[in-house]
Protein backbone atom coordinates (compact mmCIF):
# COMPACT_ATOMS: atom_id res chain seq x y z
CA UNK A 1 0.00 0.00 0.00
CA UNK A 2 1.28 3.40 -0.99
CA UNK A 3 1.94 6.10 1.63
CA UNK A 4 -0.84 8.30 0.30
CA UNK A 5 -3.56 6.66 -1.70
CA UNK A 6 -6.56 8.29 -3.31
CA UNK A 7 -8.85 5.37 -3.75
CA UNK A 8 -11.50 5.17 -6.50
CA UNK A 9 -12.64 8.68 -5.81
CA UNK A 10 -15.66 10.24 -7.52
CA UNK A 11 -17.07 13.68 -6.94
CA UNK A 12 -20.46 15.01 -7.95
CA UNK A 13 -21.51 18.64 -7.58
CA UNK A 14 -25.17 19.61 -7.43
CA UNK A 15 -26.07 21.19 -10.75
CA UNK A 16 -26.73 24.94 -10.84
CA UNK A 17 -29.86 24.58 -12.93
CA UNK A 18 -31.27 22.08 -10.45
CA UNK A 19 -30.95 19.09 -12.76
CA UNK A 20 -29.04 15.91 -12.07
CA UNK A 21 -25.68 16.33 -10.27
CA UNK A 22 -22.61 17.03 -12.40
CA UNK A 23 -19.75 14.57 -12.21
CA UNK A 24 -16.51 16.47 -11.65
CA UNK A 25 -14.17 13.51 -11.79
CA UNK A 26 -14.73 9.82 -11.80
CA UNK A 27 -12.97 6.86 -10.29
CA UNK A 28 -9.67 8.61 -9.66
CA UNK A 29 -6.97 6.46 -8.10
CA UNK A 30 -3.60 7.96 -7.23
CA UNK A 31 -0.82 6.25 -5.34
CA UNK A 32 1.98 8.38 -3.92
CA UNK A 33 5.00 6.93 -2.16
CA UNK A 34 6.60 8.50 0.86
CA UNK A 35 8.89 11.38 -0.11
CA UNK A 36 7.47 11.62 -3.60
CA UNK A 37 6.61 14.92 -5.29
CA UNK A 38 3.58 14.36 -7.48
CA UNK A 39 1.87 17.04 -9.53
CA UNK A 40 -1.49 17.03 -11.26
CA UNK A 41 -1.92 19.21 -14.33
CA UNK A 42 -5.19 19.96 -16.01
CA UNK A 43 -7.25 22.76 -17.46
CA UNK A 44 -9.22 25.08 -15.20
CA UNK A 45 -12.40 23.41 -14.03
CA UNK A 46 -11.17 19.84 -14.41
CA UNK A 47 -11.53 19.40 -10.67
CA UNK A 48 -7.88 19.27 -9.69
CA UNK A 49 -8.32 21.81 -6.89
CA UNK A 50 -11.41 19.94 -5.70
CA UNK A 51 -9.31 16.79 -5.64
CA UNK A 52 -6.69 18.56 -3.52
CA UNK A 53 -9.34 19.94 -1.18
CA UNK A 54 -10.77 16.46 -0.69
CA UNK A 55 -7.33 15.12 0.20
CA UNK A 56 -7.00 18.01 2.65
CA UNK A 57 -10.38 17.07 4.13
CA UNK A 58 -11.87 20.48 3.34
CA UNK A 59 -14.39 18.94 0.95
CA UNK A 60 -15.85 15.48 0.91
CA UNK A 61 -15.84 12.95 -1.89
CA UNK A 62 -19.04 11.48 -3.23
CA UNK A 63 -17.41 8.06 -3.46
CA UNK A 64 -14.02 6.71 -2.52
CA UNK A 65 -11.59 7.98 0.07
CA UNK A 66 -8.09 8.97 1.07
CA UNK A 67 -5.75 6.57 2.82
CA UNK A 68 -2.69 8.08 4.46
CA UNK A 69 -0.08 5.83 6.01
CA UNK A 70 -2.51 2.92 6.12
CA UNK A 71 -5.34 4.85 7.78
CA UNK A 72 -8.31 6.59 6.29
CA UNK A 73 -7.89 10.36 6.38
CA UNK A 74 -11.33 11.93 6.75
CA UNK A 75 -11.75 15.59 7.63
CA UNK A 76 -8.98 18.17 7.83
CA UNK A 77 -5.93 17.53 9.97
CA UNK A 78 -2.43 18.69 10.78
CA UNK A 79 -0.96 15.75 8.84
CA UNK A 80 -2.10 17.31 5.53
CA UNK A 81 -1.20 20.98 5.36
CA UNK A 82 -2.25 23.10 2.40
CA UNK A 83 -0.34 25.94 0.78
CA UNK A 84 -3.15 28.01 -0.67
CA UNK A 85 -3.23 29.77 -4.01
CA UNK A 86 -4.30 33.04 -2.34
CA UNK A 87 -1.95 32.50 0.60
CA UNK A 88 -4.72 32.40 3.27
CA UNK A 89 -2.64 34.35 5.76
CA UNK A 90 -4.59 36.05 8.53
CA UNK A 91 -4.28 39.76 7.67
CA UNK A 92 -4.73 40.77 11.34
CA UNK A 93 -1.67 38.79 12.42
CA UNK A 94 2.00 39.49 11.83
CA UNK A 95 4.18 37.09 9.84
CA UNK A 96 5.47 35.64 13.09
CA UNK A 97 1.99 35.22 14.59
CA UNK A 98 0.67 33.57 11.43
CA UNK A 99 3.33 30.87 11.62
CA UNK A 100 3.18 30.64 15.40
CA UNK A 101 -0.56 29.94 15.27
CA UNK A 102 0.22 26.86 13.19
CA UNK A 103 3.21 25.74 15.25
CA UNK A 104 1.28 26.08 18.51
CA UNK A 105 -1.51 24.00 17.04
CA UNK A 106 0.90 21.33 15.81
CA UNK A 107 2.96 21.12 19.01
CA UNK A 108 0.60 21.95 21.86
CA UNK A 109 3.00 20.74 24.55
CA UNK A 110 5.92 22.93 23.50
CA UNK A 111 6.76 25.94 25.66
CA UNK A 112 6.90 29.54 24.45
CA UNK A 113 10.63 29.63 23.76
CA UNK A 114 10.67 26.40 21.82
CA UNK A 115 7.76 27.55 19.67
CA UNK A 116 9.39 30.94 19.02
CA UNK A 117 12.70 29.30 18.09
CA UNK A 118 10.93 26.94 15.70
CA UNK A 119 9.05 29.82 14.06
CA UNK A 120 12.24 31.85 13.70
CA UNK A 121 14.00 28.88 12.13
CA UNK A 122 11.41 28.59 9.38
CA UNK A 123 11.21 32.35 8.83
CA UNK A 124 14.96 32.29 8.27
CA UNK A 125 14.60 29.29 5.96
CA UNK A 126 12.35 31.24 3.57
CA UNK A 127 14.56 34.33 3.82
CA UNK A 128 12.05 36.50 5.64
CA UNK A 129 14.29 37.50 8.53
CA UNK A 130 13.44 41.07 9.49
CA UNK A 131 9.84 40.80 8.30
CA UNK A 132 8.58 38.97 11.40
CA UNK A 133 6.55 41.88 12.72
CA UNK A 134 5.10 42.89 9.36
CA UNK A 135 1.52 42.20 8.47
CA UNK A 136 0.68 40.35 5.23
CA UNK A 137 -0.66 43.58 3.68
CA UNK A 138 2.84 45.02 3.78
CA UNK A 139 4.30 42.06 1.86
CA UNK A 140 4.52 41.36 -1.86
CA UNK A 141 2.82 38.28 -3.30
CA UNK A 142 6.07 36.38 -3.35
CA UNK A 143 6.82 37.18 0.29
CA UNK A 144 3.28 36.22 1.29
CA UNK A 145 3.68 32.81 -0.26
CA UNK A 146 7.04 32.40 1.44
CA UNK A 147 5.15 32.85 4.70
CA UNK A 148 2.60 30.31 3.46
CA UNK A 149 5.40 27.82 2.71
CA UNK A 150 7.11 28.48 6.03
CA UNK A 151 3.82 27.91 7.84
CA UNK A 152 3.24 24.66 5.98
CA UNK A 153 6.77 23.29 6.43
CA UNK A 154 6.93 24.43 10.06
CA UNK A 155 4.24 22.01 11.23
CA UNK A 156 6.08 19.17 9.48
CA UNK A 157 3.02 17.52 7.96
CA UNK A 158 3.01 14.00 6.55
CA UNK A 159 1.77 15.38 3.25
CA UNK A 160 2.14 18.85 1.83
CA UNK A 161 -0.65 19.92 -0.49
CA UNK A 162 0.23 22.76 -2.85
CA UNK A 163 -2.80 24.33 -4.54
CA UNK A 164 -1.44 26.33 -7.49
CA UNK A 165 0.91 27.96 -4.99
CA UNK A 166 2.66 30.32 -7.41
CA UNK A 167 -0.25 31.25 -9.67
CA UNK A 168 -0.64 34.69 -8.14
CA UNK A 169 3.04 35.56 -8.10
CA UNK A 170 4.79 37.45 -10.88
CA UNK A 171 6.85 35.32 -13.26
CA UNK A 172 10.29 36.49 -12.12
CA UNK A 173 9.62 35.98 -8.43
CA UNK A 174 7.91 32.68 -9.18
CA UNK A 175 11.15 31.16 -10.47
CA UNK A 176 13.05 32.23 -7.37
CA UNK A 177 10.47 30.79 -5.00
CA UNK A 178 10.29 27.57 -6.98
CA UNK A 179 14.01 27.05 -6.39
CA UNK A 180 13.56 27.89 -2.71
CA UNK A 181 10.84 25.28 -2.58
CA UNK A 182 13.23 22.75 -4.16
CA UNK A 183 15.78 23.48 -1.45
CA UNK A 184 13.23 23.17 1.33
CA UNK A 185 11.93 19.96 -0.15
CA UNK A 186 15.48 18.60 -0.50
CA UNK A 187 16.04 19.27 3.17
CA UNK A 188 12.81 17.68 4.38
CA UNK A 189 11.91 15.19 1.62
CA UNK A 190 8.25 15.72 2.36
CA UNK A 191 5.58 13.90 0.46
CA UNK A 192 4.04 16.56 -1.78
CA UNK A 193 0.90 16.63 -3.87
CA UNK A 194 0.64 19.73 -6.04
CA UNK A 195 -1.89 20.94 -8.57
CA UNK A 196 -0.94 23.51 -11.16
CA UNK A 197 -1.48 24.52 -14.75
CA UNK A 198 2.13 25.62 -15.22
CA UNK A 199 3.95 22.91 -17.18
CA UNK A 200 7.48 24.22 -16.53
CA UNK A 201 6.79 24.44 -12.83
CA UNK A 202 5.54 20.87 -12.79
CA UNK A 203 8.62 19.54 -14.61
CA UNK A 204 11.03 21.48 -12.42
CA UNK A 205 9.51 20.29 -9.16
CA UNK A 206 7.92 16.90 -9.65
CA UNK A 207 8.90 13.25 -9.73
CA UNK A 208 5.73 12.38 -11.59
CA UNK A 209 3.11 14.44 -13.38
CA UNK A 210 -0.47 13.24 -13.61
CA UNK A 211 -2.38 14.59 -16.59
CA UNK A 212 -6.06 15.14 -16.03
CA UNK A 213 -8.65 15.29 -18.78
CA UNK A 214 -11.24 18.06 -18.90
CA UNK A 215 -14.41 17.78 -16.88
CA UNK A 216 -17.13 16.88 -16.46
CA UNK A 217 -16.25 13.33 -15.63
CA UNK A 218 -12.53 14.10 -15.64
CA UNK A 219 -10.02 11.33 -15.04
CA UNK A 220 -6.29 10.89 -14.74
CA UNK A 221 -5.29 9.87 -18.25
CA UNK A 222 -1.50 9.76 -18.10
CA UNK A 223 1.25 9.38 -15.57
CA UNK A 224 4.37 11.14 -16.88
CA UNK A 225 7.62 10.24 -15.15
CA UNK A 226 9.95 13.25 -14.99
CA UNK A 227 13.15 11.51 -16.06
CA UNK A 228 15.43 14.40 -15.15
CA UNK A 229 17.82 13.68 -12.30
CA UNK A 230 17.86 15.76 -9.14
CA UNK A 231 19.12 18.11 -7.90
CA UNK A 232 17.45 20.33 -10.45
CA UNK A 233 17.80 24.03 -11.07
CA UNK A 234 15.88 26.24 -13.45
CA UNK A 235 18.88 26.92 -15.69
CA UNK A 236 20.16 23.37 -15.92
CA UNK A 237 16.88 21.52 -16.13
CA UNK A 238 16.06 22.92 -19.57
CA UNK A 239 19.34 21.57 -20.97
CA UNK A 240 18.39 17.98 -20.21
CA UNK A 241 17.44 16.11 -23.43
CA UNK A 242 14.16 14.93 -21.92
CA UNK A 243 12.99 18.40 -20.86
CA UNK A 244 11.40 19.46 -24.13
CA UNK A 245 10.20 15.93 -24.85
CA UNK A 246 8.27 15.93 -21.59
CA UNK A 247 7.16 19.52 -22.01
CA UNK A 248 5.93 18.98 -25.58
CA UNK A 249 4.20 15.79 -24.57
CA UNK A 250 2.31 17.51 -21.77
CA UNK A 251 1.40 20.56 -23.84
CA UNK A 252 0.27 18.31 -26.67
CA UNK A 253 -1.89 16.45 -24.21
CA UNK A 254 -3.36 19.65 -22.79
CA UNK A 255 -4.12 21.03 -26.26
CA UNK A 256 -5.34 17.84 -27.91
CA UNK A 257 -6.16 14.97 -25.64
CA UNK A 258 -7.69 16.83 -22.78
CA UNK A 259 -10.62 17.68 -25.01
CA UNK A 260 -11.28 14.06 -25.87
CA UNK A 261 -14.01 12.30 -24.01
CA UNK A 262 -13.55 9.42 -21.66
CA UNK A 263 -13.66 6.62 -24.22
CA UNK A 264 -10.98 7.97 -26.50
CA UNK A 265 -8.54 8.69 -23.71
CA UNK A 266 -9.22 5.34 -22.18
CA UNK A 267 -8.33 3.64 -25.45
CA UNK A 268 -4.79 4.95 -25.04
CA UNK A 269 -4.47 3.40 -21.61
CA UNK A 270 -3.38 -0.19 -21.22
CA UNK A 271 -6.27 -1.61 -19.19
CA UNK A 272 -8.78 1.16 -19.72
CA UNK A 273 -8.70 2.15 -16.03
CA UNK A 274 -5.26 3.03 -14.80
CA UNK A 275 -3.43 5.92 -16.47
CA UNK A 276 -0.95 5.31 -19.25
CA UNK A 277 2.61 5.54 -17.99
CA UNK A 278 4.85 7.84 -20.02
CA UNK A 279 8.52 7.25 -19.31
CA UNK A 280 11.10 8.72 -21.66
CA UNK A 281 13.82 6.44 -20.28
CA UNK A 282 11.93 3.67 -22.03
CA UNK A 283 11.64 5.15 -25.51
CA UNK A 284 9.71 2.16 -26.82
CA UNK A 285 6.67 3.25 -24.85
CA UNK A 286 6.46 6.49 -26.72
CA UNK A 287 4.22 6.35 -29.70
CA UNK A 288 5.16 9.72 -31.14
CA UNK B 1 -3.64 83.71 0.78
CA UNK B 2 -4.66 80.24 -0.22
CA UNK B 3 -7.70 79.12 1.73
CA UNK B 4 -7.31 75.50 0.71
CA UNK B 5 -4.61 74.72 3.22
CA UNK B 6 -6.35 76.44 6.15
CA UNK B 7 -9.67 74.72 6.79
CA UNK B 8 -9.59 75.69 10.47
CA UNK B 9 -9.51 79.36 9.49
CA UNK B 10 -12.65 78.87 7.47
CA UNK B 11 -14.18 77.09 10.47
CA UNK B 12 -13.34 80.02 12.71
CA UNK B 13 -14.70 82.44 10.14
CA UNK B 14 -17.95 80.49 9.78
CA UNK B 15 -18.32 80.38 13.57
CA UNK B 16 -17.75 84.12 13.79
CA UNK B 17 -20.33 84.77 11.08
CA UNK B 18 -22.80 82.50 12.82
CA UNK B 19 -22.30 84.06 16.26
CA UNK B 20 -22.49 87.60 14.89
CA UNK B 21 -25.62 86.78 12.93
CA UNK B 22 -27.14 85.12 15.97
CA UNK B 23 -26.25 88.08 18.14
CA UNK B 24 -27.66 90.67 15.72
CA UNK B 25 -30.79 88.66 15.06
CA UNK B 26 -31.62 88.30 18.75
CA UNK B 27 -30.62 91.81 19.76
CA UNK B 28 -33.53 93.74 21.28
CA UNK B 29 -33.59 97.54 21.18
CA UNK B 30 -33.06 99.24 24.55
CA UNK B 31 -36.24 100.28 26.36
CA UNK B 32 -37.51 103.57 25.07
CA UNK B 33 -39.88 105.33 27.53
CA UNK B 34 -40.84 107.93 24.91
CA UNK B 35 -44.57 108.10 24.21
CA UNK B 36 -45.49 106.32 27.43
CA UNK B 37 -47.25 108.02 30.32
CA UNK B 38 -45.90 107.79 33.88
CA UNK B 39 -48.84 105.56 34.77
CA UNK B 40 -48.02 103.16 31.97
CA UNK B 41 -44.39 103.06 33.10
CA UNK B 42 -45.39 102.44 36.71
CA UNK B 43 -47.67 99.62 35.61
CA UNK B 44 -44.86 98.07 33.55
CA UNK B 45 -42.50 98.34 36.48
CA UNK B 46 -45.15 96.85 38.71
CA UNK B 47 -45.56 93.94 36.27
CA UNK B 48 -41.79 93.44 36.27
CA UNK B 49 -41.39 94.21 32.59
CA UNK B 50 -38.98 97.07 33.26
CA UNK B 51 -36.74 98.15 36.10
CA UNK B 52 -35.42 101.49 37.24
CA UNK B 53 -31.76 102.03 36.43
CA UNK B 54 -29.47 103.74 38.97
CA UNK B 55 -29.42 106.78 36.65
CA UNK B 56 -33.18 107.22 37.11
CA UNK B 57 -34.24 105.95 33.71
CA UNK B 58 -35.92 102.68 32.78
CA UNK B 59 -34.54 99.46 31.21
CA UNK B 60 -35.99 96.06 30.31
CA UNK B 61 -36.03 93.68 33.26
CA UNK B 62 -33.11 91.29 32.60
CA UNK B 63 -34.90 88.50 34.50
CA UNK B 64 -37.89 88.69 32.18
CA UNK B 65 -35.65 89.03 29.12
CA UNK B 66 -34.57 85.45 29.63
CA UNK B 67 -37.93 84.12 28.55
CA UNK B 68 -38.64 86.63 25.83
CA UNK B 69 -37.65 85.73 22.29
CA UNK B 70 -34.56 83.72 21.52
CA UNK B 71 -31.57 84.45 23.77
CA UNK B 72 -28.42 85.75 22.10
CA UNK B 73 -24.99 84.16 22.26
CA UNK B 74 -23.90 86.37 25.15
CA UNK B 75 -26.75 85.16 27.33
CA UNK B 76 -25.95 81.54 26.49
CA UNK B 77 -22.30 82.26 27.25
CA UNK B 78 -23.28 83.76 30.63
CA UNK B 79 -25.43 80.71 31.36
CA UNK B 80 -22.59 78.36 30.38
CA UNK B 81 -20.14 80.21 32.59
CA UNK B 82 -22.55 79.96 35.49
CA UNK B 83 -23.24 76.28 34.94
CA UNK B 84 -19.58 75.39 34.50
CA UNK B 85 -18.67 77.30 37.65
CA UNK B 86 -21.14 75.07 39.50
CA UNK B 87 -20.20 71.94 37.56
CA UNK B 88 -19.45 69.92 40.67
CA UNK B 89 -22.13 71.32 42.94
CA UNK B 90 -25.18 69.36 44.00
CA UNK B 91 -27.86 71.86 44.95
CA UNK B 92 -30.71 69.45 45.41
CA UNK B 93 -32.21 66.13 44.35
CA UNK B 94 -32.86 67.37 40.84
CA UNK B 95 -30.22 70.08 40.55
CA UNK B 96 -26.86 68.45 40.10
CA UNK B 97 -23.88 70.21 38.51
CA UNK B 98 -23.25 69.75 34.81
CA UNK B 99 -20.25 67.45 35.43
CA UNK B 100 -22.50 65.04 37.35
CA UNK B 101 -25.09 65.15 34.58
CA UNK B 102 -22.45 64.31 31.96
CA UNK B 103 -21.20 61.40 34.07
CA UNK B 104 -24.77 60.11 34.53
CA UNK B 105 -25.46 60.23 30.81
CA UNK B 106 -22.13 58.73 29.79
CA UNK B 107 -22.41 55.85 32.26
CA UNK B 108 -26.03 55.19 31.30
CA UNK B 109 -25.01 55.21 27.66
CA UNK B 110 -21.94 53.05 28.27
CA UNK B 111 -23.90 50.44 30.26
CA UNK B 112 -26.60 50.08 27.62
CA UNK B 113 -24.22 50.18 24.68
CA UNK B 114 -21.69 47.72 26.10
CA UNK B 115 -24.35 45.24 27.19
CA UNK B 116 -26.01 45.46 23.78
CA UNK B 117 -22.67 45.06 21.99
CA UNK B 118 -21.71 41.95 23.95
CA UNK B 119 -25.12 40.33 23.42
CA UNK B 120 -25.26 41.37 19.75
CA UNK B 121 -21.76 40.12 18.94
CA UNK B 122 -22.35 36.78 20.67
CA UNK B 123 -25.69 36.26 18.96
CA UNK B 124 -24.30 37.55 15.68
CA UNK B 125 -21.42 35.08 15.68
CA UNK B 126 -23.83 32.27 16.52
CA UNK B 127 -26.11 33.24 13.63
CA UNK B 128 -23.19 33.83 11.29
CA UNK B 129 -21.85 30.34 11.88
CA UNK B 130 -25.20 28.66 11.43
CA UNK B 131 -26.70 29.54 8.09
CA UNK B 132 -30.03 27.81 8.72
CA UNK B 133 -30.45 29.51 12.09
CA UNK B 134 -29.55 32.87 10.52
CA UNK B 135 -32.16 32.44 7.82
CA UNK B 136 -34.71 31.41 10.42
CA UNK B 137 -34.06 34.34 12.74
CA UNK B 138 -33.43 37.00 10.12
CA UNK B 139 -37.12 37.88 9.52
CA UNK B 140 -37.51 38.66 13.22
CA UNK B 141 -34.40 40.85 13.20
CA UNK B 142 -35.72 42.69 10.16
CA UNK B 143 -39.02 43.40 11.94
CA UNK B 144 -37.45 44.40 15.25
CA UNK B 145 -34.64 46.50 13.75
CA UNK B 146 -36.67 49.49 12.47
CA UNK B 147 -38.71 49.87 15.68
CA UNK B 148 -37.75 53.07 17.44
CA UNK B 149 -36.14 52.19 20.77
CA UNK B 150 -38.42 54.75 22.44
CA UNK B 151 -41.43 52.75 21.33
CA UNK B 152 -40.34 50.04 23.74
CA UNK B 153 -40.24 52.42 26.67
CA UNK B 154 -43.74 52.05 28.10
CA UNK B 155 -43.46 48.28 27.91
CA UNK B 156 -40.01 48.30 29.49
CA UNK B 157 -41.14 50.68 32.20
CA UNK B 158 -44.10 48.43 32.90
CA UNK B 159 -41.97 45.28 33.08
CA UNK B 160 -38.85 46.47 34.92
CA UNK B 161 -40.77 49.09 36.97
CA UNK B 162 -37.67 51.21 37.40
CA UNK B 163 -36.97 54.29 35.27
CA UNK B 164 -33.23 54.00 35.89
CA UNK B 165 -32.99 50.58 34.27
CA UNK B 166 -35.58 51.46 31.67
CA UNK B 167 -33.31 54.24 30.38
CA UNK B 168 -30.40 51.79 30.12
CA UNK B 169 -32.63 49.28 28.36
CA UNK B 170 -33.80 51.88 25.85
CA UNK B 171 -30.16 52.48 24.97
CA UNK B 172 -29.72 48.71 24.82
CA UNK B 173 -32.62 48.32 22.40
CA UNK B 174 -31.26 51.12 20.23
CA UNK B 175 -27.79 49.59 20.09
CA UNK B 176 -28.45 45.88 19.64
CA UNK B 177 -29.88 45.51 16.14
CA UNK B 178 -27.27 47.10 13.86
CA UNK B 179 -24.44 45.25 15.61
CA UNK B 180 -26.34 41.97 15.55
CA UNK B 181 -27.13 42.20 11.85
CA UNK B 182 -23.64 43.27 10.75
CA UNK B 183 -21.86 40.77 12.99
CA UNK B 184 -23.85 37.92 11.51
CA UNK B 185 -23.11 39.29 8.04
CA UNK B 186 -19.41 39.74 8.84
CA UNK B 187 -19.08 36.17 10.07
CA UNK B 188 -20.92 34.66 7.08
CA UNK B 189 -18.83 36.67 4.63
CA UNK B 190 -15.54 35.77 6.33
CA UNK B 191 -13.19 34.42 3.67
CA UNK B 192 -13.41 30.68 3.81
CA UNK B 193 -9.65 30.12 3.51
CA UNK B 194 -9.30 31.46 7.06
CA UNK B 195 -11.72 28.84 8.29
CA UNK B 196 -9.94 26.22 6.19
CA UNK B 197 -6.64 27.08 7.86
CA UNK B 198 -8.33 26.91 11.25
CA UNK B 199 -9.82 23.53 10.34
CA UNK B 200 -6.51 22.09 9.16
CA UNK B 201 -4.76 23.36 12.28
CA UNK B 202 -7.49 21.67 14.33
CA UNK B 203 -8.04 24.76 16.43
CA UNK B 204 -10.50 24.31 19.26
CA UNK B 205 -13.90 25.94 18.92
CA UNK B 206 -12.91 28.66 21.36
CA UNK B 207 -9.56 29.35 19.70
CA UNK B 208 -11.22 29.39 16.30
CA UNK B 209 -13.60 32.02 17.65
CA UNK B 210 -11.14 34.45 19.16
CA UNK B 211 -8.13 33.82 16.91
CA UNK B 212 -9.89 33.65 13.55
CA UNK B 213 -13.60 34.43 13.46
CA UNK B 214 -13.77 37.51 15.70
CA UNK B 215 -10.63 39.24 14.40
CA UNK B 216 -11.56 38.31 10.85
CA UNK B 217 -15.02 39.80 11.16
CA UNK B 218 -13.81 42.72 13.30
CA UNK B 219 -13.91 45.41 10.58
CA UNK B 220 -17.51 44.53 9.77
CA UNK B 221 -18.44 44.26 13.44
CA UNK B 222 -16.92 47.69 14.10
CA UNK B 223 -19.05 49.15 11.31
CA UNK B 224 -22.12 47.72 13.00
CA UNK B 225 -20.99 49.05 16.37
CA UNK B 226 -20.57 52.47 14.81
CA UNK B 227 -24.18 52.48 13.59
CA UNK B 228 -25.34 51.18 16.97
CA UNK B 229 -23.30 53.83 18.69
CA UNK B 230 -25.01 56.64 16.80
CA UNK B 231 -28.45 55.22 17.31
CA UNK B 232 -27.83 54.72 21.04
CA UNK B 233 -26.55 58.26 21.38
CA UNK B 234 -29.71 59.55 19.72
CA UNK B 235 -31.87 57.42 22.03
CA UNK B 236 -30.30 58.38 25.36
CA UNK B 237 -31.45 62.04 25.29
CA UNK B 238 -35.20 61.49 24.79
CA UNK B 239 -35.05 58.52 27.18
CA UNK B 240 -33.78 60.83 29.91
CA UNK B 241 -36.37 63.47 29.03
CA UNK B 242 -39.30 61.09 29.13
CA UNK B 243 -38.19 59.17 32.19
CA UNK B 244 -36.97 62.20 34.14
CA UNK B 245 -33.62 60.59 34.77
CA UNK B 246 -30.85 63.05 35.60
CA UNK B 247 -28.51 63.61 32.67
CA UNK B 248 -27.71 66.03 29.89
CA UNK B 249 -30.89 65.12 27.99
CA UNK B 250 -32.88 65.78 31.14
CA UNK B 251 -31.06 69.10 31.57
CA UNK B 252 -32.47 70.30 28.29
CA UNK B 253 -35.99 69.40 29.40
CA UNK B 254 -35.72 70.87 32.91
CA UNK B 255 -34.40 74.14 31.50
CA UNK B 256 -37.41 74.20 29.20
CA UNK B 257 -39.63 73.69 32.24
CA UNK B 258 -37.78 76.58 33.86
CA UNK B 259 -38.48 78.59 30.69
CA UNK B 260 -34.73 79.19 30.51
CA UNK B 261 -34.10 79.09 26.78
CA UNK B 262 -30.41 79.94 27.19
CA UNK B 263 -30.21 76.88 29.44
CA UNK B 264 -31.86 74.77 26.75
CA UNK B 265 -29.30 75.93 24.20
CA UNK B 266 -26.49 75.25 26.65
CA UNK B 267 -27.85 71.73 27.23
CA UNK B 268 -27.95 71.12 23.47
CA UNK B 269 -24.31 72.18 23.22
CA UNK B 270 -23.37 69.85 26.08
CA UNK B 271 -25.11 66.94 24.32
CA UNK B 272 -23.04 67.74 21.24
CA UNK B 273 -19.77 67.89 23.18
CA UNK B 274 -20.54 64.61 24.98
CA UNK B 275 -21.27 63.02 21.60
CA UNK B 276 -17.96 64.21 20.15
CA UNK B 277 -16.02 62.91 23.16
CA UNK B 278 -17.69 59.49 23.06
CA UNK B 279 -17.28 59.27 19.30
CA UNK B 280 -13.57 60.02 19.30
CA UNK B 281 -13.07 57.46 22.06
CA UNK B 282 -14.94 54.93 19.96
CA UNK B 283 -12.84 55.68 16.89
CA UNK B 284 -9.66 55.11 18.87
CA UNK B 285 -10.94 51.70 19.99
CA UNK B 286 -12.10 50.83 16.48
CA UNK B 287 -8.65 51.60 15.09
CA UNK B 288 -7.16 48.93 17.34
CA UNK B 289 -9.17 46.03 15.94
CA UNK B 290 -9.45 46.79 12.23
CA UNK B 291 -7.00 45.56 9.65
CA UNK B 292 -6.35 45.95 5.93
CA UNK B 293 -6.93 43.11 3.52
Amino acid sequence: MAFLQIDHMTKFFPSHSGGSPVCIFKDVTIKIEKGEFVTTIGHSGCGKSTLLNIIAGLESATEGGVILNGREAAGPGLDRMVVFQNFALMPWMTVFDNIRLAVRAAYPDWDREKIAAHVHKYIALVGLKGAETKRPTALSGGMKQRVGLARAFAIEPKVLLLDEPFAQIDALTRGVIQEELIQMWNATRNTVFMVTHDVDEAILLSDRILLMTNGPGARIAENVIVTIPRPRARVTVIEHPHYYKIRNHIIHFLVEHAKHDDVEVASGASDGKSPRVVDFEKESLILR
Amino acid sequence: MSTQGQPWMISVFLLAVFLTGWHLFTLRPAFDPKGKTDEQLQLMEFNGDIVRTPEGGYAWNPEKEKVKGVPGPLMVFDKARMELAEAFVKKGTNDHGIAYLVVYTVSRFAAGFLAASVVAIMLGVLLGLNKALFQAVNPFIQILKPISPLAWMPLLLYTVKDPKWTAVLVVFMAAIWPTLATTAFGVTSLRKEYLHVAAILQLSWFKRLYKVILPGAAPTIVNGLRISFGSALVAVVPAEMLLGELGVGYLSWIEWNNLDIAGVIFAILVVGVVGVILDSGFNKLAGLVTYQE
